[in-house]
């Protein structure tokens, strides 16, 4: 008990929140970035353009099957070897949002096959154009009918951003690390509350999209 | 890529056989414990109902570094002897069966009502029903999800390079900084990674497909 009175001092949970907002920053910036780019990526492979949408999709899915870590070493090692050297932020962030884009391409493309197509048939009659269509008509159901896949996909986002300790970002998982590091009688109570806050975010989140999935059904 | 193939083959192949070593035991014992905790989860009994959803939401929202780091740190310190590669399996089975149990409950709810009824009312006791009329049919729709997350298994199986684990991610590591070719060894890892995942994932697709028709 004593260990951990010790442990959760002052400056030990200021140093925590202080990689919780690393943890935080990083995956806002993704989940962003990523949406972006997968809703536009999704639409891509569904609209079938000529070669186009065959090599995005193939893209895509060499993506998606692979490790997460394997990708956050690339940007982060393989990098600099190109020319380019990124900061272990932006690595991280870099990491994360190619692989998470890809994950949620294939989560709007199948959200979209999934819209009724009389619902594009009907726009289209009503004088709209296949972009106009897609854009104001079918896009925005696919996007209510995935919401809780696309909600746990950022959660796997939010848990996963714990990987980049590995490359030293100083983040949740890699500050409780310094700080057992120091004391070995810490590193029960450091376990505890990093699961305790990693929980917190997680679960609020996947209520959340419990209660926005009712709202909107 | 053609000289690290040739050059590491004897560590390539290691590290892949400890990765689907592990996706495997994994995959065995969170498809029994996940299994487990669904058939809590759709129990009359309201306290066992509580206990799966509590089990299942704790290993579902807290990172599988967090868990396995866990276990690497936590057990070898307090209570046994265990290498890195059992303590990141662990781990591995502990996240991915709260997974599992989501699926595996999803599969037992869209069974019919009617199967579970009817067995009862032919004389059998409710976990006679469970098992010989409700699992089966529920595994059977379930087959594509499981199979992706036997994908999701080789994939975080990469945890196990943090814990000294000897799988691929792990050998590319050493790879790497003993050819001094990041590029092409972190590349001819994404390979071996690729040659499970990508065939499985077509494959499973297409049994979705299939299976909506």
């Amino acid at each position: 008990m004593q260990n951990f009175i010790e442990a959760y001092s002052w400056v030990n949970i200021r140093f925590l929140l202080e990689g919780l907002w690393i943890t935080v920053e990083v995956s806002v910036v993704s989940i962003i970035a990523s949406f972006i780019i997968g809703s536009l990526l999704g639409v891509l492979r569904y609209v079938k353009i000529k070669y186009l949408s065959a090599v995005v999709g193939f893209i895509v899915d060499i993506i998606r099957n692979l490790p997460l870590i394997l990708i956050i070493f690339f940007t982060y090692f393989g990098l600099p070897h190109l020319g380019f050297k990124p900061g272990i932020l932006f690595a991280t962030i870099l990491a994360m949002t190619i692989f998470e884009s890809a994950m949620l391409a294939e989560i709007v493309r199948s959200g979209i096959m999934a819209v009724d197509e009389g619902q594009m048939e009907g726009a289209r009659a009503n004088g709209l154009s296949y972009v106009q269509a897609l854009w104001h008509v079918v896009f925005p159901q696919a996007i209510k009918k995935t919401i809780p896949t696309i909600v746990s996909q950022f959660i796997s986002l939010i848990k996963d951003t714990s990987l980049a300790t590995i490359i030293v970002l100083p983040e949740l998982l890699n500050h409780a690390q310094i700080i057992y590091g120091q004391n070995s009688a810490y590193i029960i109570p450091m376990f505890v509350i990093i699961a305790v806050m990693y929980f917190i975010i997680c679960y609020a989140l996947s209520v959340l999209s419990r209660v926005l999935d009712r709202k909107l059904a | 890529m053609g000289y690290i193939i040739s050059h590491y083959w004897n560590e390539l192949v290691q590290g892949l056989g400890y990765t689907l070593l592990a996706s495997v035991i994994a995959l065995f014992f969170s498809t029994i414990i996940g299994t487990m905790f669904a058939i809590f989860e759709v129990l009359p009994n309201r306290l066992m109902r509580v206990i799966g959803r509590v089990y299942i939401e704790i290993f579902r929202n807290i990172p599988l570094l967090v868990i396995a780091m866990f276990f690497y740190v936590i057990v070898p310190l307090y209570i046994a002897k265990i290498d890195g590669f059992t303590a990141g399996t662990i781990g591995l089975t502990l996240y991915t069966s709260s997974f599992i149990a989501e699926t595996v409950r999803a599969g037992i709810q869209s069974v019919d009502l009617g199967q579970m009824e009817g067995a009862r009312a032919n004389g059998m006791t409710y976990w006679q029903a469970m098992s010989k009329i409700v699992l089966p049919q529920a595994f059977k729709i379930i087959i594509p999800p499981m199979g992706n997350q036997f994908i999701n298994l080789v994939k975080n199986s990469s945890v196990l390079a943090f814990v000294a684990g000897f799988d691929l991610m792990y050998q590319a590591n050493s790879i790497a900084s003993l050819s001094l070719d990041t590029i092409n060894s972190y590349m001819v890892v994404g390979l071996f990674y690729l040659v499970i995942t990508l065939p499985l994932s077509y494959y499973m697709r297409h049994l979705e497909k299939r299976l909506a028709n």
